[in-house]
């Protein structure tokens, strides 16, 4: 390869590894961006697991990393293949969770907007690193009282064994197309989830009908059983 | 997965009791449930019947076919999004780790008084319970002209497999140009958005390998299912290229003649190329032999979709007259275990749950452009009973639509899983 060859190899490398448009992300402007993800994700000061992992230190956390979380298979393969969260990594990921990381539990289409991924992406490294630790390490994370409710119930594991039937026709064992997988939940991740959908903190035509129309007891229920489920 | 068999042994002891009795004394003991038809219901019920009462009920499951090409998905396969072989399903799984005794031949008759069912093989099997889940059969004579006789020449592919793929066949080799008609059938038959899902399959098919082919549906409905969803999809994609003929225009009033290739629509002859005739349908034959049905179908409990006429006989998914459901794959699975929890219930002591049922349909219009359509349902005195609803939305973006036909992929695995379990 010649000197210019070189050069022109060189340029392109560059451009591949951080997208020019990632470094100049606006946090402020992320934070606008980032309701998309709180819907899940809780990220700063008090950060808990909810139906999503909780994003404080994110970067350089191995991916799947937290221990206390349960996380798709694909995501914690990719964590036992030593890949760590980094910036374009986060981007990348965004862009298109499912092609990413194919089998996620994330159910989130991904924004294809360059620059709004950048502010997002600049607003959750600036976040993560950016909460009072020593409050964090003993918060329960503002649980709202709905979750906590239904997370006081002891769930009854046959009636949810029998509810569980509604979910496995669409909710296959291991995450096929745009459906995630939802076996081996925790409690607090599962419950959280469902409410998310009754309360309208996210948005799907089936999932907020069948939410809906599941009780307390009926949400307690299976999550009693799901949880158990590999 | 949720109901593994062996995992579910180690993990509950709800059934401990029956769990004590030694295995082999209990399987000659143990009251005989006998499913007729394994497809969407009928592959359902038989699973979580033996999944539900851990050995406690001998499940035979009767089906002549040794594989399963599921109709969900086989439009997807005519436009070309589906390899045939991904629609073909086993029952290996089902006799290997649910010890359910399948039976590949056809039942022919059913002596409700006796008890048994005969087969084509000339055996008989006892039951203290009876599942019948055999699907559609055409009535005869709905379109004058077309007969099973004639299938070849006019296909229906509204039972999937060789007719899925003759259809295909036709249509990629009608003449440049050439008329693809399909006469719709009139309500109640299965899958309501199916014909149209078709319609729009065939278009992104010959839009791509006959762009001046047209099609030209006869439908004897007024309206059908995710009508403006369609037209608007339709507009969009195959501008000009799919003609409706309704009622208002003698399409209650049709016939054909499979060896001219003509469609008559209220005495005009049309000539076609490739022609697809989906009659009008009842309960599959076998829920007429025994004696279940009233009139084209089987009415049935809400509760526990036992037969009207005689309560130790199940009629599940596009057989049964139930109510509000529509007849899909979806509702067919969601009646299954619902039956299935109630008659562990009965013969196996398990604890009886209250009804609930719930259907999604997805249909693909062109390429990332899915939409559906679901509902919930509860059991009441008079019928399976609506609750709650959605449909998709003629202005929603692209995005959604992607989303909406990723969703329905995923829902394939689970449900063909849910069915026949995970190898
Ligand atoms: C083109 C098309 C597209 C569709 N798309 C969808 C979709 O996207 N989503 C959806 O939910 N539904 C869809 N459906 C509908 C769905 O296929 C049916 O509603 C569903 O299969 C009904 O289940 P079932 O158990 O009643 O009957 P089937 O699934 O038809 O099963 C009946 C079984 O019984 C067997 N059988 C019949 N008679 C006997 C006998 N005498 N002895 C032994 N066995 C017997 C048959 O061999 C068959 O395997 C579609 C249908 C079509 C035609």
């Amino acid at each position: 390869m010649g000197k210019q060859g070189l050069f022109a190899f060189a340029v392109i490398f560059w451009a591949m590894q951080s997208s020019p448009a990632l470094s100049e992300g606006d946090p402020m402007a992320g934070q606008a961006a980032f309701r998309l993800c709180a819907a899940c994700h809780m990220i700063g000061d008090g950060a808990i697991n909810r139906a999503g992992p909780h994003l404080d230190d994110l970067m350089g956390r191995p991916v799947g990393g937290l221990s206390d979380y349960r996380y798709s298979d694909t995501l914690t393969e990719a964590g036992n293949e030593g890949e760590l969260w980094t910036e374009d990594r986060l981007n990348s990921f965004l862009e298109d969770p499912q092609g990413y990381y194919r089998g996620t539990r994330m159910v989130f289409r991904g924004i294809s907007d360059p620059n709004t991924r950048a502010d997002l992406v600049a607003y959750i490294v600036a976040e993560a690193d950016n909460y009072d630790r020593a409050a964090t390490a003993t918060s329960t994370g503002d649980m709202p009282p709905e979750i906590a409710a239904i997370l006081a119930i002891q769930g009854d594991y046959a009636y949810g064994e029998y509810l569980s039937s509604e979910c496995t026709a669409c909710h296959a064992t291991q995450s096929g197309g745009d459906i995630p997988s939802i076996v081996g939940l925790a409690p607090s991740t599962f419950v959280h989830s469902l409410i998310s959908y009754k309360i309208g903190q996210r948005e799907h035509q089936v999932m907020t009908m069948i939410a809906n129309r599941l009780g307390d007891e009926e949400i307690a229920a299976l999550a009693a059983y799901f949880t158990t489920v590999e | 997965m949720p109901l593994d068999r062996r995992q579910f042994l180690g993990s509950t002891a709800a059934f401990s009791a029956t769990l004590s009795t030694p295995m082999l004394a209990r399987a000659q003991t143990a009251p005989n449930v006998v499913v007729i038809g394994g497809g969407a219901g009928g592959a359902t019920a038989a699973r979580y019947i033996a999944n539900g009462s851990q050995g406690g009920i001998n499940v035979t499951l009767v089906e002549p076919t040794r594989s399963y090409f599921t109709c969900f998905f086989s439009n997807l396969y005519l436009g070309g999004f589906r390899e045939i072989d991904s629609l073909g399903h086993s029952y290996g799984t089902l006799a290997a780790d649910y010890g359910i005794n399948v039976v590949h031949d056809w039942a022919v008759d059913v002596d409700r008084q006796a008890k048994t069912i005969t087969l084509a093989g000339g055996a008989s099997l006892s039951y203290d319970r009876l599942v019948l889940s055999p699907g559609i059969d055409f009535i005869e004579d709905s379109v004058p002209g077309w007969s099973l006789a004639t299938q070849n020449a006019m296909p229906h592919a509204y039972k999937a497999g060789s007719q899925t793929e003759l259809l295909k066949a036709q249509l990629a080799n009608m003449r440049e140009g050439g008329v693809f008609a399909m006469v719709a059938p009139p309500n109640p038959y299965r899958c309501p958005p199916g014909p149209y899902e078709r319609v729009s399959m065939v278009a992104h098919m010959l839009k791509e390998t006959n762009p001046t082919a047209k099609i030209l549906i006869v439908d004897p409905k007024e309206s059908f299912s995710k009508q403006g969803l369609f037209e608007d999809g339709w507009e969009r994609h195959y501008t000009g290229m799919i003609e409706r003929i309704g009622p208002d225009f003698g399409a209650t009033n049709v016939s054909v003649d499979p060896a001219a290739m003509t469609v008559s629509i209220d005495g005009n002859v049309e000539q076609v190329d490739v022609c697809n005739v989906i009659p009008a349908q009842r309960a599959g034959r076998i829920a007429h032999l025994a004696g279940v049905t009233d009139g084209n179908w089987a009415p049935v409990s809400a509760y526990n979709l036992a037969s009207r006429i005689d309560e130790n006989v199940h009629v599940l998914g596009d057989a049964a007259a139930q109510g509000d459901m529509p007849k899909s794959g979806f509702s067919a699975n969601s009646q299954a275990k619902v039956c299935a929890n109630s008659i562990v219930a009965d013969l196996a002591g398990g604890r009886a749950f209250p009804a609930r049922f719930a259907n999604t349909c997805w249909s693909l219009i062109d390429t990332n452009d899915g939409i559906k359509v679901g509902a919930t349902y509860e059991a009441t005195d008079e019928k399976i009973a609506k609750i709650d609803g959605f449909v998709s939305q003629v202005d929603e973006d692209a995005a959604t639509r992607e989303a909406t036909y990723r969703e329905s992929l995923g829902w394939y695995d689970a449900i063909t899983e849910d069915m026949f379990g995970t190898a």
